[in-house]
């Protein structure tokens, strides 16, 4: 836990490297100008790319040498891709992924 | 003026329905998550306000680690919400025109707010400004309700929250399931995937998202004319 006055400075950061990216074109490209073809570029492909760092970054604590050998979080995912390709739901999936997920880390493994 | 006013948020909320639902949802995950790791709920209503962004303070749960380093705080944020500046593009007139409310506009950008500014045109006899406004104010309010809401469940429900971060990784699932269908080609998450992978196993678990970050912008970069070649093929194929 940290003291207020940390958690207030963390959240001003926070808050100021999003705001960057929102304010960003405003101040780079002025209107009327042209945008460069390759920021084009990495706009279309970044957010896919970094999903997949995200999931990464999610599991990147699991141990597979050791017990359980990431066996809930597989479970879990496989659970909730599966639903999410049958039915599409974003609040179905992540519902039913989590419960999973915690019912399968406090009860079962 | 006021009633003004009252048109354009009568025109704006049937527009903004369909993020009640998601923003609640999202936004109370985000609180319930704030406060397993042990922050008291004020501390949800605030980042809900201030920082605004589902997937940016869901990580920022995961960063607030004592000794962390607000350098890298701020470089994972800006890199986790680039896709932001590429709305801005398509944003940088109807923005510029709105003359006292831009910068509340700029702030409010979410992937939603954006979406639904592209599909939804005001109506002829309502001013456009103060409809675009009401849509990204409304969007707001509906996140610092849902982050605020999760904060109170999350300090009154005292159950087990073991494995609630959980909700992050199955986020982030559906995200690429839903990007793999629509985009056109694979090559990216591909790429984001590999490199990462890679770079957690050299950098451990600690220290790899900054490099992951720069080594995903590379791989792009190298592999930019490949996915562009892919692009205009399939183009082709749909011409013909």
């Amino acid at each position: 836990m940290l003291s207020n006055t940390a958690i207030i400075i963390y959240i001003l950061v926070t808050a100021a490297g999003v705001f960057a990216t929102r304010v960003f074109s405003f101040l780079l490209f002025p209107a009327g100008r042209q945008t460069p073809r390759v920021i084009l570029f990495l706009g279309n492909a970044l957010p896919c790319a970094l999903m997949a760092l995200l999931v990464v970054y999610c599991l990147k604590n699991v141990s597979i040498p050791t017990y359980p050998h990431g066996l809930p979080e597989l479970i879990a995912i496989a659970v909730t891709a599966g639903l999410h390709l049958w039915k599409r739901s974003t609040l179905l999936s992540i519902s039913v992924g989590t419960v999973l997920y915690m019912v399968l880390v406090q009860m079962v493994f | 003026m006021k009633s003004e006013l009252q048109k354009s948020l009568k025109a704006a909320f049937p527009k903004t329905i369909p993020i009640i639902t998601g923003y609640l949802f999202l936004g109370s995950g985000f609180g319930i998550l704030l406060s397993a790791a042990g922050y008291p709920w004020y501390w949800t209503t605030v980042m809900a306000v201030f920082i605004y962004a589902g997937i940016g303070q869901y990580v920022a749960v995961n960063m607030l680690v004592p000794g962390l380093s607000l350098i890298n705080v701020f470089i994972v944020q800006f890199t986790l919400n680039a896709r932001h500046i590429f709305y801005g593009i398509s944003m940088l007139e109807r923005f510029n025109a709105m003359g006292k409310l831009r910068p509340y506009m700029i702030f409010t950008m979410t992937d939603e707010t954006f979406a639904l500014l592209c599909s939804a045109k005001a109506p002829k006899n309502v001013d456009k400004k103060w409809f675009d406004f009401f849509i990204a104010f409304l969007d707001h309010i509906y996140w610092i309700c849902g982050c605020t809401l999760g904060g109170v469940i999350g300090a009154l429900l005292r159950f087990d929250t073991t494995g609630i971060d959980f909700i992050m990784t199955s986020l982030f699932v559906t995200i690429i399931i839903d990007q793999w269908k629509d985009a056109k080609d694979h090559l990216p998450v591909i790429i984001g995937g590999v490199t990462s992978l890679i770079c957690l196993l050299i950098f451990g678990a600690d220290r790899f998202i900054i490099p992951a970050l720069l080594a995903l912008t590379a791989g792009l970069l190298i592999f930019r004319g490949k996915m562009e070649q892919n692009a205009a093929e399939k183009e082709e194929a749909h011409a013909e």
